[in-house]
């Protein structure tokens, strides 16, 4: 089983990007031989209510069981609370806020009680550093990328909340995992798209010195192909437990335990 | 058969310890994905002795002198563009007679002058006598100067390839950062311009583009410091490409550009 912990649904706003739709991310699955994809609804996280667009994200991921809602929260806005109960209520194996495209201070009050909500709910908070290459944005996309400090301080914010990276490299991993005491160390994951491959040896140092079990498999696509990541784990040639482990036993028996 | 355009190796005087390591784990990968040959370039010291990009005369003879003792170690596999720095005219013009005379297959141009600057005529006019293309770092559409290297935007290149209608330009990594776009729209209406598919960029969209405005007679098909970003891009074509255009991107566009015989099978 193959679990992609970081798709998209809908259009980018800074380029123009194919395959945005459920159908065309569904051919992508295919594709890529992944069973299950986790989606945001990507427009939503430039508006200025991100949380508009859940509801057509519940509502496409129930039409298609293999996608699995991730719904934006906005902890600066009113009743954010009852979004993250809706998520809950509607199997989101995840919730995602992106603070810096939200205009949030990253390591802010608004972060911290967000944190400790979804610890509380028992629901993972997933976070991107980035979404494209920085050196190629729109010369009007200004929004920072997600600091490594602020990562470390959200760990350290809630004992309970557990944290899924996505779009991090190798120095910013290394960064907040040894920046951070074991337990909450135990309580993030990484997906692997950003993680650079032979002829480097970045994601096989990453799973011996930070840990097989901290690693998933996410593709970011559609905006990256999806291709990559599956490329990463076959140039690795990993016992098939350490490869099951990725792909989805982390998420199963660890993000989501 | 499949050609990596734009590989690279490091050596013993480089600041990588690890440089063995990663010299065999591209060779190793290049095994798994199919690789045929690694066109490969070392640039000077990588930076230890002096500037990656700004290489001096003796850095850049001992890279290619180590490229050339791969190119003799792995004859079926690794193959050299022999890397100079314009800025010293009859070094750059000596080693690349003294390297394509050695084996070696290209030219790589990296950023130590513009692209469309006249010391580079020199070098362009070796590249036609010996009917070598010339790879040239690119930065995708440069918006301001960058430090430790003067980066060439794909405009300057495309001035540089009119000046020089018979040499072949590789257009470097349209997936090493940058705004991919604004190359794609430069090159679309310059033949000699070949599009390397190469660096660490996987974007949705990205190949689609390259295909539009330079045909898949142009493609080129690379990976640069990732080689999982190349296998996935390979991985994607092999999906929205016939057969007969995937051997063009494959390969068959490397042999048209390369000199004969450079390629074991072409």
């Amino acid at each position: 089983m193959r679990v992609d912990v970081n798709a998209f649904l809908g259009a980018y706003p800074w380029r123009k990007v194919p395959g945005t739709s459920p159908e065309a991310l569904l051919k992508a699955l295919d594709r890529v031989e992944v069973d299950e994809a986790w989606v945001t609804h990507l427009p939503s996280l430039f508006w200025r209510d991100p949380t508009e667009g859940n509801q057509w994200l519940v509502e496409t991921a129930r039409r298609e069981t293999r996608l699995k809602p991730v719904p934006v929260i906005h902890p600066g806005l009113a009743q954010w609370e009852q979004v993250l109960a809706d998520a809950a209520n509607a199997g989101a194996p995840a919730v995602r806020c992106d603070p810096l495209y939200l205009g949030l201070d990253a390591t802010g009050d608004e972060m911290r009680v967000l944190a400790a909500a979804c610890g509380a709910a028992k629901v993972p908070l997933m976070l991107a550093v980035r979404l494209e290459d920085g050196r190629q944005r729109h010369p009007n996309d200004a929004v920072p990328e997600l600091p490594a400090a602020a990562v470390r301080a959200l760990l350290r914010s809630d004992a309970d909340v557990r944290l899924l990276v996505t779009h991090a490299d190798r120095a910013f991993i290394e960064e907040v995992h040894f920046g951070s005491t074991p337990a909450e160390a135990s309580r993030i994951w990484w997906d692997i798209c950003w993680i650079w491959g032979p002829p480097e040896d970045h994601l096989a140092t990453l799973l011996e010195t930070v840990g097989m079990d901290r690693f998933v498999f996410g593709t970011g696509q559609p905006l990256r192909l999806p291709e990559n990541s599956v490329a990463k784990l076959d140039l690795l040639d990993l016992p098939a437990d350490r490869r099951a482990a990725i792909e989805s036993t982390n998420v199963k028996q660890g993000l989501l335990a | 058969m499949l050609v990596d355009v734009h590989a690279h190796f490091y050596h013993d005087r480089a600041p990588r310890a690890d440089w063995r390591e990663r010299n065999a784990s591209r060779l190793a990968a290049g095994d798994m994905i199919g690789i045929t040959a690694h066109v490969a370039s070392i640039l000077g010291s990588w930076g230890r002795t002096s500037p990656i990009y700004f290489p001096s005369p003796p850095d850049v003879t001992y890279g290619n002198d180590a490229l050339l003792a791969l190119q003799r170690t792995h004859p079926d596999r690794v193959r050299g563009y022999v890397c100079v720095n314009p800025n010293y005219t009859a070094h750059a013009r000596a080693e690349i007679a003294r390297c394509l005379a050695a084996g070696m297959i290209g030219i790589k141009l990296a950023a130590s002058r513009r692209a469309d600057d006249p010391l580079l005529d020199p070098v362009c006019a070796l590249a036609r006598e010996h009917h070598v293309p010339v790879l040239q770092h690119i930065w995708q559409h440069r918006r301001r100067d960058w430090p430790g290297q003067e980066a060439s935007d794909v405009v300057e290149l495309c001035t540089l390839a009119r000046r020089h209608p018979e040499v072949a330009f590789i257009l470097a990594h349209i997936g090493g950062g940058g705004d991919w776009l604004h190359s794609l729209h430069a090159v679309r209406d310059v033949p000699n311009v070949y599009v390397d598919l190469s660096g660490s960029g996987v974007d949705g969209g990205m190949l689609e583009g390259c295909v539009e405005a330079a045909g898949v007679s142009r493609l080129l098909w690379g990976t640069d410091l990732t080689m999982d970003t190349g296998w996935a891009k390979l991985r994607y074509l092999e999906t929205v490409l016939n057969k007969d255009e995937m051997a063009l991107v494959r390969w068959k566009n490397a042999v048209r550009i390369f000199p004969p015989g450079a390629f074991p099978a072409d």
